[in-house]
């Protein structure tokens, strides 16, 4: 993750099982599909795989594993319209607590057409948008 | 509103200088160019500038008030961010459901 990362995305959520469990349920196709979409998803690093919904499909490659700690791929959208193009990175993070597992989902990126736009906001870039966003979400907008 | 293009809203957005009087256009409320200028640390001149760039892509709009323009936030213009997160964080959150019950599913 760099400074300069536009868009961003966290969800997190404690969830009442071991951690080997859910990186089976992030690792395993038959599972991916139950709960993310249909894909033919591989572990292997640079392993390129997609992710099939009914709006599109996902282009995907495996950029870091730690076998049961974290877990990352790109998450590319190619679209006609380039308002919905995206290109990003999906990052999940496991980590055990008494309960069972911090699971945390990170997902970064820009819309390719915009990387140029964005090259000169080194820093701060994500803080500012979170800033307004509060500020939005302040105001009732 | 204005129906601004995202790549004008973004290329605004990109500029430190710029978010800076944005974001105190958004705390602040409505304010002149002398006032926003004794806080930019940048020349009324390069202020001015700015604000016309903001003002392109929606996020400021300016009112005329005998010689002075006041200016004010736009808030609404930055819905196409907002709603790119909004609706991301919706979609990993329904994932996050569906992989708590088929964990639920795994353990019987």
């Amino acid at each position: 993750m760099t400074d300069t990362d536009v868009r961003s995305v966290t969800v997190e959520r404690e969830i009442p099982h071991p951690p080997e469990e859910i990186w089976r349920a992030l690792t395993t196709q038959h599972l991916i599909e139950e709960w993310l979409m249909k894909n033919d998803f591989g572990l292997d690093l640079g392993h390129r795989f997609q992710l099939r919904g009914d709006w599109g499909n996902v282009d995907c490659e495996i950029l870091d594993v730690e076998p049961g700690r974290s877990l990352s791929y790109t998450w590319n959208y190619a679209h006609d319209d380039p308002a919905y193009r995206l290109d990003s990175t999906v990052t999940f993070t496991l980590e055990p607590t008494a309960a069972g597992t911090l699971l945390r989902m990170e997902q970064v990126g820009f819309r390719p057409d915009q990387k140029q736009a964005f090259g000169g906001a080194k820093g701060g870039w994500k803080i500012h948008l979170e800033n307004l966003e509060k500020v939005v979400a302040g105001l009732g907008a | 509103m204005t129906d601004t293009s995202p790549d004008l809203l973004f290329k605004a957005l990109a500029d430190p200088s710029r978010r800076a009087l944005f974001e105190r256009l958004c705390l602040g409320g409505e304010q002149t160019v002398g006032a926003l200028t004794a806080g930019a640390g940048i020349s009324q001149p390069a202020v001015s500038k700015h604000l016309g760039i903001l003002k392109q892509a929606g996020l400021v709009e300016g009112r005329e008030e005998g010689r002075q323009t006041h200016y004010s936030a736009q808030q609404r213009a930055l819905a196409p961010l907002v709603d790119w997160t909004g609706r991301m964080n919706r979609f990993w959150e329904a994932r996050f459901d569906d992989l708590e019950d088929l964990l639920k599913r795994m353990d019987q």
